[in-house]
């Protein structure tokens, strides 16, 4: 079943093209990731899916609803987590839990949502004396407060730590596990592919590829690299006649073989043939990072 | 009507949490009367048409109380939340705009009734002041002049796009109003020009209002249509022109 569906979606900010035309469909019980580097169009897109936004031209159905004619009905049964948000800087944790539940017909206790967003301990501090992984979290609890079917989460991670980073990280996928719909947006590509049940990738306000993140890195058909470092003499470019090496280039002590297939067995079973212990062995696999270059011809990171 | 009770609770808790904005709206007009209350008592001044000092000046401090909620806190408030995103992460729920609006009206009419009520125990304890002489009819006055205050205040939220600017303007409208409308000072003592001046300003029909509402209780309909007019403007544009982003 389809939670949400988007249809030669198109927005236009003056003479600036947002969002081009873009066209996907959202399952029910999946976590959609959104990527693309900033300014692609993923905010406008999810904007125009919550009904923040009106699109200029194509159709949207979230809920089986359209967001510009049943803006209070849909409000009721999504969360958001929005990019750029706040509360009042002298509001308490538990207050807002409190105000914020005034707004839906159903809520959830917010009591049992402050245990389980860690947020006990800060229930009487006001919003400008948490930290950022705190606020984030806050921010998630406010989403989950309707027991909403789909959850919208916008740059979730931004700002965070790494401890931090891989935290929510769980949290997203608990809310998945609940049974939820999560329409993710970031434009970090490790948390796409951590995440990601389908990912869509965007730039330049069109999706380029749109796939498990799976299936989008193996039909890159990229060669995997093996890396490590040795010290005693052994000349490396005899591993070029390993079965599936295309490239062994030397950098230093260390060395980079690459190639496909089986590429780290072979390699290691010819290393072992000649008596070589290699230290710091490491395998390198294409990433969604190496999917948006090859897509698109430029970094994400700019 | 449950958004509308707890927004306005917690409007209410945060508007006290604000020491400066509760400073200008609960103190320091109380200060004003100490002031000048202590350099010139309250005895009956031929100058003051037969009224003391703090009876010729509480009417004109409430209206102070009420021009500083409207032009200050209001819009500095609302715009602060808007730069921050308080309003944008509220357009994200059901919260419909006119129970953030109402719960605002509601709040700062409170906080205004408070620095009112502040100024006239005082009065009445430290300088035995007179007290109106129709209670219904000065609350109409009261509610008359705040609302049309309260509507310029949106409307300077909804056109000034930051806290800084909010403030800036606010200031710069605020204060020549205070000194030229017979809030901040008794217009006795000013010269004809700026009298005729301050005739135009909103503050001082307020002024006017509650004077002879509090004093007579007649009711000057220069006025009152000045004040309506006000509140009907001020509100129909901020209506229409008010951004949550």
């Amino acid at each position: 079943m389809n939670v949400i569906e988007v249809q030669n979606l198109r927005k236009e900010y003056g003479t600036t093209v947002a969002v081009d035309n873009i066209s996907f469909n959202v399952e029910q019980g999946e976590i959609f990731c959104i990527v693309g580097p900033n300014g692609a169009g993923k905010s406008t897109t999810v904007e125009s899916i919550m009904g923040l936004r009106r699109p200029d031209g194509g159709t949207i159905r979230v809920l089986g609803m359209d967001p510009q004619k049943e803006e209070q009905n849909l409000r009721q049964r999504i969360g958001i987590q929005l990019q750029q948000a706040a509360l009042p800087e002298r509001l308490k944790v538990w207050e807002a839990l409190n105000l914020y539940s005034a707004f839906y017909n159903k809520t959830v206790p917010w009591e049992k949502l402050l245990d389980d967003w860690g947020l006990a301990e800060k229930r009487n501090s006001n919003f400008k004396n948490l930290s950022g992984g705190q606020k984030q979290r806050l921010f998630i609890a406010l989403a989950l407060l309707n027991d909403p079917e789909l959850v919208f989460l916008d740059e979730l991670t931004t700002g965070l730590d790494p401890q931090a980073r891989r935290a929510t990280w769980d949290a997203v996928r608990a809310i998945r596990d609940q049974g939820k719909t999560v329409v993710l947006v970031t434009h970090f590509m490790d948390e796409a592919e951590e995440l990601a049940d389908r990912i869509a990738i965007i730039d330049q306000g069109n999706i380029v590829a749109l796939d498990t993140p799976q299936t989008l890195v193996q039909n890159l058909h990229a060669d995997m690299r093996v890396r490590f470092t040795t010290s005693n003499g052994y000349d490396p470019q005899l591993l070029r006649q390993v079965s599936g090496v295309t490239d062994v280039e030397q950098r230093g002590k260390q060395v980079i073989v690459q190639g496909n297939g089986a590429l780290l067995a072979h390699v290691a079973t010819a290393l072992a043939e000649h008596n070589i212990t290699p230290t710091d062995l490491r395998v390198e696999q294409a990433n969604l990072e190496d999917v948006f270059l090859a897509l698109t011809g430029r970094s994400i990171r700019n | 009507m449950n958004a509308l009770r707890k927004m306005t609770w917690v409007e209410f808790k945060l508007a006290l949490r604000e020491p400066i904005a509760t400073f200008f709206t609960l103190v320091f007009p109380v200060l004003i009367l100490f002031l000048f209350g202590s350099i010139y008592g309250n005895e009956p001044s031929e100058f003051l048409g037969g009224r003391g000092n703090v009876d010729n000046s509480v009417p004109g401090y409430i209206a102070m109380v009420i021009a500083t909620t409207g032009m200050m806190s209001l819009p500095i408030g609302l715009a602060t939340y808007r730069e921050l995103g308080v309003l944008r992460r509220y357009r994200a729920t059901p919260l419909r705009p006119q129970t953030l609006l109402g719960a605002r009206i509601i709040v700062h009419t409170l906080i205004s009734v408070l620095g009112s009520a502040v100024l006239i125990i005082a009065g009445v304890l430290l300088y035995d002041m007179v007290l109106p002489v129709n209670l219904p009819a000065i609350v109409l006055a009261f509610l008359l002049g705040s609302t049309s205050f309260l509507a310029v205040g949106f409307l300077l939220a909804s056109v000034l796009p930051n806290a800084n600017t909010a403030t800036a303007v606010g200031m710069a409208l605020l204060y020549p109003m205070l000194f030229l409308s017979g809030a901040g000072l008794p217009r006795e003592i000013l010269p004809d020009n700026l009298v005729k001046l301050g005739n135009f300003l909103p503050l001082t029909h307020v002024v006017e209002l509650l004077k002879g509402v509090w004093y007579n209780n007649s009711w000057d309909f220069t006025s009152i249509a000045v004040i309506i007019g006000m509140t009907l403007v001020a509100g129909t544009v901020s209506v229409r022109m008010f951004r949550w982003e």
